[in-house]
């Protein structure tokens, strides 16, 4: 598995969110990434990037190529609250986004769901001190 | 048709370059929250919101809709739009509701 790039999520940053899975996705269409795999991966990375700006403190995406097994990985390590209740999480519709997360038109309670729905392989743990999603795509 | 002639039909004020109102349009889908937009948006659709902040412009790309159409003239930030116009993204304005545009577009389309 090869390490494609890491790129820095700064907590609150509303106003530049999307802008990681904007440059993940670029690089995965130079890569030769079908555009209905690309999409995919591109909800994943969107709505967890933007769970790291609402909920964390800031952590890192990293973006990995397995290229013998033709998978994309991409993992999203912050530091923070974590999640008391990962299956509470799940629920459609769940959020505990803040108000002003929600102006933005974030705070669906759609984020874990849709990232589990579009990913082929979804990890997720968390603690006290951050949380560590790791999603997976067949290619 | 094209984002162009979906304005026009519309009666919309476009903002975009020709690339922007080149794309084509399949279909039209109304949300307001971007997650759930995220998840059921399809690409080529022209997406009605009233959300314009610049968030929106991230979500539009990455799904890869045709447009997106601000509806009841909800104001759009300066940087909503030069945002938009730096990707190739068209911006349509439209003081009708959502429930309005789509009834329109349904009589006058065919």
């Amino acid at each position: 598995m090869t390490l494609i790039d890491k790129y820095n999520v700064v907590a609150d940053s509303f106003t530049t969110a999307g802008k990681i899975s904007s440059k993940i996705k670029d690089i995965l269409k130079q890569l030769g990434v079908p555009s209905d795999k690309l999409r995919k991966i591109s909800v994943a990375c969107y709505e967890a990037e933007i769970n790291m700006i609402i909920h964390s403190d800031g952590g890192d995406i990293s973006l990995f190529i397995d290229d013998e097994n033709g998978m994309v990985y991409l993992h999203f390590d912050d530091v923070g609250p974590g999640i008391p209740d990962i299956e509470q999480a799940m629920v459609p519709g769940w959020s505990t986004a803040s108000e002003k997360a929600r102006e933005f038109g974030f705070g669906a309670g759609m984020g874990l769901v849709n990232i589990k729905r579009v990913s082929d392989n979804f990890d997720i743990t968390s603690s006290s001190e951050g949380t560590h999603l790791k999603v997976g795509f067949q290619l | 048709m094209t984002v162009n002639e979906l304005s026009k039909l519309m009666g919309c004020t476009a903002y975009g370059d020709d690339e922007a109102l080149n794309k084509n349009v399949d279909s039209l889908y109304i949300g307001d929250l971007l997650s759930w937009v995220m998840g059921h948006a399809e690409a080529d659709q022209a997406w009605l919101t009233v959300q314009s902040h610049i968030n929106i412009i991230a979500v539009a790309l990455l799904k890869e809709v045709a447009c997106v159409v601000i509806i009841e003239d909800a104001e759009i930030p300066q940087e909503t739009l030069d945002k938009a116009n730096e990707e190739h993204l068209a911006i349509l304005s439209t003081p009708l509701t959502a429930y309005e545009f789509v009834t329109k577009f349904n009589t006058v389309k065919a």
